[in-house]
């Protein structure tokens, strides 16, 4: 088995940020030595004889590998747009060791099989964790419940019908009973479709000078406070897929301090554009919830930073350029990033280190029950980590997705993924754009 | 250079394009009313959204001007045989093009069609949006009828959510000096106006009385399938340019509307057919503004 030292980073341990060298062997991490400052020494001195290669981490910090609990990988039935080995080295390359693909494929994952092709397809590919969320309801269609047990005996764990929203009470408080016994976590796209009918971006000034019919940020909170008193009902772990306005954000406060099962997440994107953006009727800023009004970012970004969202998850959902380069009201919704969101992340809250990695990381592994990441360094964890140049800036441009319809290209954005590695394994190095083609391997 | 909205047009350049159009009004009345300004310049219409009105008014533009003209519509075209709106642009201007004249039910179209083509684009239409050429031949049958817009009242009736008049009327109407209110139910209002340099109400017989102009809107009972108000008697009884509402309008008080009307609806047929209602004025406007459009942006490139 071969044996990667990792040199030199900044290592964050359950005990705090260490300087460190960490040996990677089997799979797991062997060993974690704290570096003892001192004039002369060389690089992993000891242990660099008998590692196979070593690499230099002075300057970065080395956390556990990012957790994506909500991407659209596309695979199958739209691999035009994205597919589970581009997906995956996408997410290789933003840092990440695990992802969530999301069940609106074609045809939905709303059964065992089609999850266990997805997880299988990702071991395949070997990037990442792919772990398949499915359906709550058959076929997506918003009235019967699809196979949860066979999904979840198949390992499904996120359970949600993404793009659409179980509008219906009932059969959600149904989902919640059935699940709150099996265990798993209801994710909802929160969007009530009496309210948002026919809307393109948020219902606002930008939205009603442009003519457009709007998506008001109500449209998110009443289904929210429906959801939240249906998960106070049934017990069931409920989790909020990417809020987007601060009435939302107060709502999941005032549930957590009651004490309820509640997790909630956020985009990068909605955290750095507003409805300022979608202004200039770009496709590129079009995605739904929408882009809310710059005081909606702001508290955004205060929930993250205090915890009231726990989790950063980047709603990666690929389009071709063709399908995109169309007038705003005719675009698909959905932006790329898998490969910007961590430096979207640190960029927008300026946090220290182990803030950003527990809210990449630490509680979205967490909320998918993802086992295997989100960890913080020590002797024996799976090695699931990511290297990063906590302050280097840089301009995005160029991407590993299939798809490139990100609102981020062009941003200079602070923070950069330098190396990736999953299970033991390099999977992705900046500037190695060989890392970028996904290798095929057996089961680790 | 394009036009595809009137918002943030400072008020100068909308005096110059009506002074040009004045120009234009005045070779309209010749007994050759035609002139080779654009001689050898290829104009095309593109309309993916059914128009009949403003697709002959630009066309009679074009030609008062001597340019050539290309008309494209959606039905039965490419588009219906599933043409990106990308690739239908750019075959236009590989067709030789020098102008689009675009409409179409996104907001936005013809912005994307000029940064796609690199040509100038007149907005026709789009969606919701703007049709800043209406807007500019309202103001022009204003201008002729009262002398300028300041400090006119200007009350515009009806569907100004979804209406794409609304929102360059507003802007161009307020940059030329006049005071605009809006008069609807809450339902056919903007969500927000924010930005928006107006007066709203609900009540038209409150202001009936202090107002020179009424610009009525088209009304639709559905409109993409949401009913916006209950029933068109309904609105007639509460919005409907009666008689009875006209008589209480001041005496030189006119009234305008972008067509096509739904008389008994939104107006009454005697008021349609009154010599206060300019409606075709507005329509023999087009043209002439229409024609300013095109030789503000064709003209004097050789």
């Amino acid at each position: 088995m071969s044996e990667i030292l990792l040199a030199g980073g900044a290592v964050l341990t359950p005990d705090g940020e260490v300087k460190a060298d960490v040996t990677l062997s089997g799979g797991r991490v062997a060993a974690v030595e704290p570096v003892r400052e001192g004039v002369g020494r060389e690089i992993g001195a000891g242990r660099a004889r008998a590692a196979d290669r070593v690499i230099d981490l002075s300057g970065l910090v080395l956390g556990p590998g990012f957790v994506d609990i909500h991407a659209h990988l596309r695979e199958p039935g739209q691999e035009w747009k994205e597919d589970i080995a581009s997906g995956s080295a996408a997410a290789a390359a933003g840092g990440f060791t695990a992802v969530v693909a999301m069940p609106n494929t074609d045809p939905p994952t709303d059964s065992g099989h089609l999850a266990r092709y997805i997880s299988d397809r990702g071991r395949q590919v070997g990037l990442v964790e792919v772990a398949p969320a499915g359906c709550i309801t058959a076929g997506l269609d918003g009235a019967r419940l699809a196979h949860l047990d066979e999904l979840f005996a198949a390992g499904v764990r996120v359970f949600t019908d993404d793009g659409m929203t179980v509008a219906d009470a009932g059969l959600l408080r149904r989902a919640m009973e059935y699940l709150e016994a099996r265990g798993g976590v209801i994710a909802q796209h929160a969007e009530d479709p009496g309210l948002s009918r026919g809307g393109h971006m948020h219902e606002g000034e930008v939205s009603s000078l442009l003519g457009m019919a709007g998506i008001p940020a109500l449209a998110e909170t009443v289904v929210a406070a429906r959801d939240l008193a249906l998960a106070e009902l049934t017990g069931a772990s409920y989790h909020i897929q990417h809020v987007s306005c601060a009435e939302t954000v107060d709502l999941i406060r005032a549930a957590k301090a009651k004490g309820a099962p509640v997790t909630a997440e956020v985009t990068p994107h909605h955290l750095r554009f507003s409805d300022r953006h979608a202004a200039s009727m770009d496709p590129v800023f079009k995605m739904y919830p929408p882009l809310r009004p710059p005081a909606d970012a702001e508290a955004l970004i205060e929930a993250l930073r205090e915890g009231v969202i726990d989790a950063a998850a980047t709603d990666h959902a690929p389009h071709a350029a063709h399908e995109k380069d169309v007038p705003f009201e005719e675009a698909p919704k959905g932006v790329t990033g898998l490969e910007t969101a961590f430096a979207a992340v640190r960029s927008a809250l300026d946090p220290d280190p182990r803030l950003l990695f527990r809210r990449m990381s630490v509680a979205p592994a967490a909320i998918g029950a993802l086992h295997r990441h989100g960890r913080w360094i020590e002797p024996g964890i799976p090695a699931n980590l990511a290297a990063v140049a906590w302050d280097e800036e840089w301009t995005v441009e160029g991407f590993a997705s299939r798809s490139s319809n990100s609102p981020f290209v062009g941003e200079t954005l602070t923070g950069r993924v330098r190396y990736t590695f999953y299970e033991g394994r390099l999977t992705y190095e900046l500037g190695n754009s060989g890392s970028r083609t996904p290798e095929v391997r057996g089961a680790p | 250079m394009s036009f595809l909205t009137t918002r943030g047009v400072p008020r100068k350049d909308l005096e110059e394009l009506l002074d040009s159009a004045d120009e234009f009004n005045r070779v309209l009345a010749r007994p050759i009313p035609k002139v080779p300004a654009l001689q050898g310049k290829l104009v095309a219409n593109l309309f993916f959204e059914d128009s009949t009105r403003t697709r002959l008014s630009f066309e009679r533009a074009a030609r008062a001007l001597s340019a050539d003209v290309m008309n494209f519509s959606a039905a039965g075209s490419s588009a219906a045989k599933g043409e990106s709106l990308k690739d239908t642009a750019l075959t236009i201007r590989a067709l030789g093009a020098d102008l689009m004249v675009v409409r179409h039910k996104a907001a936005g179209a013809p912005r994307r069609i000029a940064a796609w083509t690199g040509r100038p684009v007149v907005n026709a239409g789009d969606g919701a949006h703007q049709h800043p050429t209406q807007g500019m031949l309202d103001a022009l049958t204003l201008r002729q009828r009262f002398g300028g817009l300041d400090g006119l009242r200007v009350a515009i009736v009806g569907d100004i959510r979804h209406s794409r008049v609304a929102r360059s009327n507003v802007f161009a109407f307020t940059a030329l000096g006049a005071g605009v209110t809006l008069v609807a139910p809450r339902t056919l209002q903007p969500v927000s106006t924010g930005g928006w340099p107006v007066d709203a109400t609900d009540d038209l017989d409150g202001v009936l009385g202090e107002v020179d102009v009424v610009y009525l809107l088209r009304i639709q009972a559905e409109r993409g399938g949401l009913s916006v108000f209950p029933s068109l008697p309904e609105y007639v009884s509460r919005y409907g340019m009666t008689r009875d509402r006209f008589d209480r309008l001041p005496a030189e008080a006119v009234v305008l509307h972008p067509g096509p009307m739904n008389r008994g609806v939104e107006i009454d047929d005697a008021v349609a057919g009154h010599p206060r209602a300019l409606v075709l004025d507005q329509v023999a406007n087009g043209v002439a503004v229409r024609m300013a459009v095109l030789f503000r942006l064709l003209g004097g490139s050789g």
